[in-house]
């Protein structure tokens, strides 16, 4: 083997995340903390790098290059992907600072784990392989669980964190079990080679069926959809707001890209079988997550259980199974991860030390505190319960569409119905915001580039909501 | 049956009934010691399918190094069984069901009808000197050099998290700097007041 063979190259954005994360990790621990902005400062430079070097692989070169002997793969949904997990950890990381600092937690360990858990959720999305998909997924849970905990005094987000990691291991169990399976009966790990094997073997072999049924559940676990949601609410809620927009936001679209690669393009040859099972799970999910919301006065658990629904819309676009359906899901994904950042980044605003602003009460008359933050609050609700203009309204749209065209308008029209039982929460809490008298007067006082980059967030969904071509064409361009 | 089978068995056995051992023994020494039971027959297992490394690595790591470890911490550990098993009583019949379920399926599923000797021809046994740790060798870090570098990452994270969720520096723990002790002059902790000399009291 020679190196020409390993086409490394492809690879330059995991690469130099790898370096700068350990330069990161080096260079934290020679500071003091008045100086602990460095790290800060120095981790959202490598992220900057690393978007500015998947743009320019993505448009010098967008054909499938399979590199690292078939364990990794570079194509258009691999770049597009990853292009929005580092942005949208950059978003994270914004809004993180003056919450740590509040809390004197404002260590470079969070940034370090953050930076590895990019790099988790990049091998994720590129994996060609079932080993280098499962090592990506660890690489990101292990960072996950570790942020949880982050905050050592808090047991609140200990238990999270062990709740966290007991539940995710299980998963990782199932998964790799399911792999194991797949492995005896094709006699490959690798996702092309497994799928031509599948091809060949018919949908009818019981054991690939048995491999798959657990592979789902691990993968339905790590997505949190019903029945394998429990950890959802309480990992959100424990977990430190930073570290839960974390964990809201772009592992999502990891998740979508490992979905995507082992059922779409590994299993394809069973999606008559996988199909059924997603059903199960997207309509539980719909059904569970938005009625248990409405019962929710913190707004944290809230936008957990609102997650879960949106993860059963998201597996509404993926069991479609056709690329009209994979890139409405994709788009749905996308966008899902910009408002879930965007909304615990409100609830990041609101807080402040000795506050954790996350009961809905905290809420009440944001309007008259602060009308310009009440109206991004107003964006980001209206975009999750789908109301036009915003994105949410097109995703949700683009996904039923999908749907529809496969001849499933049951389950289009269950998803309409409880998006309509959905709308009751999101609304709850813009009617607090604009209809009741505040509980606390307190200026929301936080620095600058939050402010700036909660706005531009909160003005994104709705400039994509206005103008949704762009995005959507890019989704369909990735699947064609 | 041949004789590896009746090892094969024998081992099987050993390793289901010490993995039950680690689940439902009261003590937690017993339990760390019942998985070392588990790893060694596990490696027994592994030795009959020409994987000598791997079963070498077994012992050698888990139950030399890791176990030993995880001993000394469960001895150091003051757990209260009683308290952790509150509840356990209740998930047992659900348990039971889950566990019978997926054996059943087992069962069915991973038998010789699916993975005889008709479905996958028996491999080929290699020659006594046949190196295992040889042929690991070549492709790990040619063909898998890809997740091996993402495992060492891993374990990397594994380090930092562990770290940065245990070591903790405590601003009101009192310790000495002798050095500073040394250095320190009588003007620094002696100070001489004078007073006036009280008068007697009449």
């Amino acid at each position: 083997m020679t190196l020409e063979l390993l086409n490394y190259a492809v690879a330059w954005p995991e690469i130099f995340l790898l370096t700068m994360a350990c330069v990161v990790l080096v260079a934290d621990v020679y500071l003091d903390d008045e100086n602990r902005n460095a790290t800060y400062l120095l981790s959202q430079l490598t992220l900057l790098v690393t978007l500015v070097l998947i743009a320019v692989k993505a448009t010098s070169a967008s054909e499938t290059v399979i590199a690292f002997n078939g364990t990794f793969v570079s194509d258009a949904l691999g770049d597009v992907l990853k292009f929005f997990i580092v942005l949208i950890i950059a978003i994270v990381f914004v809004y993180s600072r003056d919450y740590l600092k509040d809390r004197n937690i404002f260590k470079g360990e969070f940034y370090v784990l953050g930076l590895f858990g990019v790099l988790g959720m990049m091998v994720m999305v590129s994996a060609n392989h079932f080993l280098s998909l499962y090592l990506g997924l660890e690489l990101l849970s292990l960072s996950l669980y570790a942020m949880v905990a982050f905050d050592r005094d808090n047991p609140n987000a200990s238990e999270a964190a062990m709740k966290y990691f007991v539940l995710g291991a299980i998963a990782s169990g199932m998964l790799l079990y399911g792999m194991s399976m797949i492995y005896g009966m094709t006699g490959s790990l690798n996702i092309a080679e497994v799928a031509t094997a599948i091809n060949q073997m018919g949908d009818t072999n019981i054991v690939l069926i048995f491999g798959l049924v657990f592979m789902v559940i691990g993968l339905a676990f790590k997505l949190g959809a019903v029945p394998f949601h429990m950890w959802i609410p309480d990992v959100y809620h424990g977990a430190p707001t930073t570290v839960t927009s974390y964990i809201a936001s772009a592992p999502k679209i990891a998740g979508f890209a490992m979905v995507m690669r082992l059922l779409a393009e590994g299993m394809g040859g069973l999606q008559a079988d996988w199909q059924g099972m997603l059903v199960i799970l997207a309509v539980l999910s719909m059904a569970i997550g938005n009625v248990i919301a409405i019962a929710q006065t913190n707004l944290k658990r809230m936008l957990a259980y609102s997650t879960i629904s949106h993860v059963g819309f998201i597996l509404l676009g993926i069991l479609a199974a056709n690329n009209d359906g994979y890139s409405a899901a994709m788009f749905y994904t996308l966008t899902y991860a910009l408002m879930s950042v965007g909304g615990f980044g409100m609830i990041i605003l609101l807080a402040r030390a000795g506050l954790e602003a996350e009961n809905l009460d905290d809420f009440k008359g944001l309007n008259q505190r602060s009308p310009w933050y009440a109206f991004m609050m107003l964006i980001l609700m209206f975009s999750m319960a789908g109301v036009p203009p915003t994105v949410g309204f097109w995703a949700k749209l683009a996904v039923l569409k999908a749907v529809i065209d496969i001849d499933m308008l049951w389950l289009a029209l269950v998803a309409v119905f409880f998006s309509i039982i959905g709308v009751y929460y999101y609304l709850r809490v813009v009617k607090l915001m604009y209809f009741d008298d505040p509980v606390d007067e307190t200026p929301i006082e936080k620095s600058r580039d939050m402010q700036i980059a909660l706005s531009a967030n909160g003005l994104a969904i709705l400039v994509l909501g206005l103008y949704p071509a762009a995005l959507m064409s890019l989704c369909v361009s990735v699947f064609s | 049956m041949s004789f590896t089978e009746g090892v094969f068995y024998a081992f099987s056995a050993i390793m289901i009934m010490a993995a039950l051992g680690v689940i439902t023994a009261r003590n937690p020494v017993h339990s760390a010691l019942s998985l070392v039971l588990t790893f060694f027959a596990t490696s027994a297992i592994w030795m009959l399918l020409e994987a000598e490394f791997l079963a070498i690595t077994l012992v050698l790591v888990y139950v030399g190094a890791v176990m030993v470890l995880f001993l000394f911490v469960v001895m150091m550990l003051d757990i209260n069984i009683t308290r952790m098993r509150e509840g356990f009583m209740r998930y047992v019949p659900f348990g039971i069901v889950i566990a019978l379920i997926l054996v059943v399926q087992m069962v069915m599923i991973v038998g010789p009808e699916n993975f005889g000797l008709e479905q996958f021809a028996e491999p080929a046994r290699h020659v006594a000197d046949h190196s295992n740790t040889k042929e690991l060798g070549r492709v790990l870090y040619t063909d898998y050099v890809y997740p091996f570098e993402i495992a060492a990452v891993i374990l990397l994270v594994a380090i930092v998290a562990a770290i940065s969720l245990t070591m903790r520096r405590r601003p009101e723990t009192k310790y000495q700097t002798p050095g500073k002790q040394v250095m320190v002059k009588k003007e620094d902790r002696l100070r001489v007041v004078s007073m006036k000399a009280e008068e007697k009291e009449k």
